[in-house]
């Protein structure tokens, strides 16, 4: 049986199919889109691992001196749940949803370099796997520890080879650095696709804001993940070939580690918030049955955003006794920030006024994201007062916050994303009902969570505890926080539920269920490997609504 | 329990209401939250008495950060209630009825007028923020001692910490003990922060922000209080297996109190010969070689001083509590109360730790 003929893959209904063939297919493609449901699906699989993770951690900070877990597991299930959000989940989907969507909203076949692409995909896979291979592997020759128990951010010099035997920060690096070089490769790709490959008449100023948040993010990447890979490529040499960059004890520098883990940390908060900014900026306007508001001033905002994150990084080390002038100066710089996100938020607003908006899945999440963000925002003020800073960091008040930005921003966009492209990504719909379940309890579960986190951070509770004692104003506070975790157990489990269902024996989509406006949904659902049958030529930032509106098309106005 | 000084078990009752809506609420939330637990049953090794809200100050610092703290809070309260009734007013008012399905709304672009408006009040907001936060920052950053301040070194060690008094000659673990600052006699504390190993943060709430404690560096934080008693904080920045039993008590003494406290620590071992055994056993014991023990051959600095143990409240950087009887367990297995310590087990018989214990429990 031959699998390749005439160098195309079998087409996937082929009656001659069997799972190995399938399997052969994926495994070995160089499509955008399956590229990008791989990245997403592998993404979602990390989510749910890190999840459970997290899920341990608040059993046992459920009730005080807990012994459900002791000191060492939960110090590598806290530094295993950051590790994976950050570099295994967040970063994943982000490509994935670029992936998927890029070429088809900007009228292309396909990315600029699809063996790259697929190249950065299974890098970042195998990143991922390697770094959990850990758990097992994580003994090496010492007899020291499992998985890496150093925290996400892994402080020198708790990662010298004196507090750190054995080989699980090696683990560490090498995931993330494997996974690094898929993610550059990958956003390179995304930059050139989006600078050449855009169809006749697509100016800069056309192309969907979703495009023009891809391409800043691109950049950032391509930026920001370097400083990493550089500092990971020392922290090895000081493992490993004797060097002394952040050794401590011969002399090495500990708050050099901070200036370059958070000259890569902060732009990645920004790589990791821009693609969700980039989702609610499609699916606002669409159900609200408007353009979006202030185009021009969005895009400026967001290239603002992604300039001001290179530097903003010291504001995650208000507290390491940097000089006074350091600190003013980052409090400027990090309040500065807030002026293109409240402009990004007041847009979303602009956009929904005066519309009439459709409260399907994709904008609930929307709406509720606005909501979280609002808040996420306000307390990120909070935290660039650098004396207030000096009481809330490393307290559970920071908890509160990022994960604000990470779920209130970031999942629940990707949650409306899923429910906005699910459709054209395989056919069928999701149910609604399904998604109202999924919807609510999640959203409940995760307000009873982080919301009530803040107070434990306002009443002295530090991050990173294994257990705490009775009295201390913490008891009840952590049993809320721990008990909305039971709500988004089940909120997720809703998600799955409706996925499984809906691809089974989900209701059939149309090509534009949602009478959406950009190019996307010009092609069938699930589009052809090839996109589109003739190259689109468009004329607005809205073609679909041209095509739907010949009396009275975009290009008139803008 | 018997308190250590005059007044110490006064705060729980003490929260003065009315000095601002924030801290209200939050000692409210705290009082109905704590109420159920304060009660600690046996088998937790410790218990507190103290809640650590940053909203309680009674240290300069911290003072000046509540009041930055309230203005900036009630700022963004401000703005959320703004966008939080617009948004909500949006959804009600715009949202789709049965009937609109096929009719479009009016194609609105944008609004130059809008736009500037909301880049321009935000950036007004920001620019006042910024100025108050950089006045706070030159009130409260300091890096060198004010005129007549009491100078503490603190190291922060995996999992304890070492408080030394230069002036006084006194080397003391886990429990610091300052005197308080009155108009009449201003007498303020500034610590010196050091690391023995990897990077800790001290934090106790009510009396100041946290400074990170980081291996060959020199950090500073200062403490002004005029309140007697005792403040609790704890290790911020996560260093290891233990960080979650790093914790730090204050102790805030009147002038005479502190005076005798000096007095105290500086008093020669008095050797009680009906325990000799234990003295005995601990000089020929590994035990010197980590700790010391003024008066004993013992001088080792990689564990707690273990003079005048018996004036620490607590064990194992807040561990359990220090009586005889949780000694004993600490002596026998260290890791009992505290996984993952640094100190090892001993391998002492039944018979060696009741005379060791006999012997540590006269360190008065």
């Amino acid at each position: 049986m031959t699998v390749i003929d005439g160098g195309l893959v079998q087409p996937a209904d082929s009656p001659k199919q069997s799972t190995w063939l399938w399997l052969h297919e994926w495994a070995t493609t160089v499509d955008h889109k399956k590229l990008g449901l791989m990245y997403i699906s592998s993404g979602l699989l990390f989510f749910v691992i890190a999840g459970l993770e997290a899920s341990m951690m608040r059993i046992q900070l459920a009730l005080p001196n807990n012994d459900f877990v002791g000191p060492e597991t939960f110090n590598r299930l806290m530094t295993v749940h950051g590790t994976t959000m950050v570099f295994f989940v967040g970063m994943p989907v982000f490509f994935g949803f670029g992936n998927y969507l890029v070429p088809l909203m900007i009228g292309a076949r396909d990315l600029a370099f699809p063996r790259l692409n697929a190249f950065g995909f299974w890098l970042f896979l195998f990143g991922g796997l390697l770094f959990y291979f850990s758990w097992l592997g994580g003994d090496g020759l010492y007899g020291m520890g499992t998985a890496p128990d150093v925290g996400w951010f892994a402080y020198s010099p708790l990662t010298a080879p004196a507090f750190a035997p054995g080989n699980s920060t090696d683990y560490w690096i090498l995931g993330i650095m494997i996974a690094g070089f898929g993610s550059t490769g990958t956003a390179l790709n995304f930059v050139a696709t989006i600078l050449c490959m855009r169809c006749p008449g697509m100016t800069f100023m056309k192309m969907p804001l979703f495009v023009w948040l891809m391409l800043v993010n691109g950049f950032l990447v391509l930026v920001a993940l370097t400083p990493l890979t550089a500092a990971q490529v020392m922290l090895l040499f000081d493992r490993f070939l004797g060097s002394h960059f952040f050794d401590t004890q011969a002399g090495g520098d500990a708050v050099l580690w901070q200036h370059f883990f958070w000259v890569f940390g902060h732009p990645e908060v920004y790589i990791l918030i821009i693609p969700a900014f980039a989702i609610a900026s499609e699916i606002t306007p669409v159900f609200s049955r408007k353009p979006i508001f202030g185009y021009e001033i969005m895009v400026a905002a967001t290239v603002g955003i992604g300039f001001i994150s290179l530097g903003v990084w010291a504001h995650h080390m208000f507290t390491v006794g940097l000089s006074s002038g350091v600190n003013t100066f980052f409090a400027a710089s990090t309040m500065a920030i807030a002026v293109p996100t409240g402009i990004k938020i007041f847009n979303w607003l602009g956009t929904m006024w005066g519309g009439r908006i459709r409260f399907e899945m994709p904008m609930l999440w929307v709406t509720a994201f606005l909501f979280e963000f609002v808040i996420a925002g306000l307390t990120g003020v909070m935290l660039a007062v650098v004396p207030f800073d000096w009481q809330l960091s490393d307290s559970y008040f920071v908890v509160a916050h990022f994960h604000f930005v990470l779920i209130g921003g970031l999942l629940y966009n990707i949650f409306a994303g899923i429910y906005y492209w699910f459709p054209k990504a395989t056919g069928k719909m999701l149910s609604k009902k399904w998604g109202h379940w999924h919807f609510w309890v999640f959203v409940f579960g995760f307000n009873l969570t982080f919301g009530t986190m803040h107070f434990q951070g306002l009443l002295g509770m530090p991050r990173r505890i294994y257990t705490f004692d009775p009295g201390r104003g913490w008891d009840m506070l952590n049993l809320i926080t721990s008990i909305g975790v039971i709500f988004q157990v089940l909120g997720v489990l809703f998600f799955v539920w409706n996925v499984v269902s809906s691809l089974a024996w989900g209701e059939d989509a149309d090509d534009d269920p949602w009478d959406g406006w950009t190019l996307e949904w010009s092609t069938t659902s699930p589009p052809p490997a090839y996109n589109f049958e003739t190259i689109p030529t468009v004329r607005s930032r809205r073609p679909l609504w041209d095509l739907k509106h010949p009396e009275d098309p975009d290009w008139h106005h803008e | 329990m018997t308190s250590d000084t005059p007044g110490m078990r006064r705060f729980r009752c003490r929260h003065r209401v009315g000095r601002g809506v924030v801290s209200t609420v939050l000692a409210l939330v705290a009082l109905s939250l704590a109420l159920p637990t304060v009660v600690g049953g046996e088998e937790s090794p410790i218990e507190f008495d103290q809640i650590s809200n940053m909203f309680e100050p009674v240290s300069v610092p911290a003072q000046r950060i509540r009041e930055l703290a309230e203005l900036v809070i009630a700022i963004c309260a401000g703005i959320f209630l703004v966008v939080g009734v617009l948004l909500t007013y949006v959804i009600i008012r715009f949202r789709a009825r049965p009937g609109d399905e096929k009719r479009e709304p009016p194609q609105v672009y944008g609004s130059n007028n809008l736009e500037a408006a909301w880049t321009i009040i935000p950036v007004i907001i920001v620019v006042v923020l910024f100025l108050a936060t950089a006045r706070t920052i030159n009130e409260v950053e300091l890096k060198e001692p004010m005129e007549g301040a009491l100078e503490v070194t603190v190291v922060g060690h995996r999992w304890w910490w070492e408080f030394e008094y230069p002036e006084y000659g006194i080397i003391t673990a886990n429990e610091l003990h300052i005197p308080v600052s009155t108009p009449e006699r201003p007498w303020p504390t500034f610590l010196w922060l050091e690391s023995q190993d990897v990077v800790h943060s001290f934090w106790v709430p009510r009396l100041a922000g946290k400074t990170d404690v980081v291996p060959n560096r020199r950090n500073t934080l200062w403490i002004d209080t005029a309140e007697p008693g005792m403040y609790l904080g704890q290790c911020a920045e996560y260093c290891g297996t233990q960080h979650a039993h790093m914790l730090l008590r204050v102790y805030v003494h009147s002038e005479e109190d502190f005076d005798a406290w000096v007095k105290a620590q500086q008093a020669p071992e008095v050797v009680d010969a009906s325990v000799a055994d234990g003295r005995n056993l601990f000089q020929r014991t590994a035990c010197i070689n980590c700790h010391t023990l003024d008066g004993t051959v013992a001088d080792g600095t990689y564990g707690p001083s273990l003079s005048h143990l018996m004036s620490r409240k607590t064990i194992g950087a807040g561990a359990a509590f220090n009586n005889a009887e949780n000694l004993r367990k600490w002596v026998q297995d260290p890791a009992l109360f505290k996984p993952g310590v640094r100190m090892p087990d001993m391998k002492l018989t039944s018979e060696e730790v009741d005379q060791l214990v006999a012997y540590l429990v006269t360190l008065k």
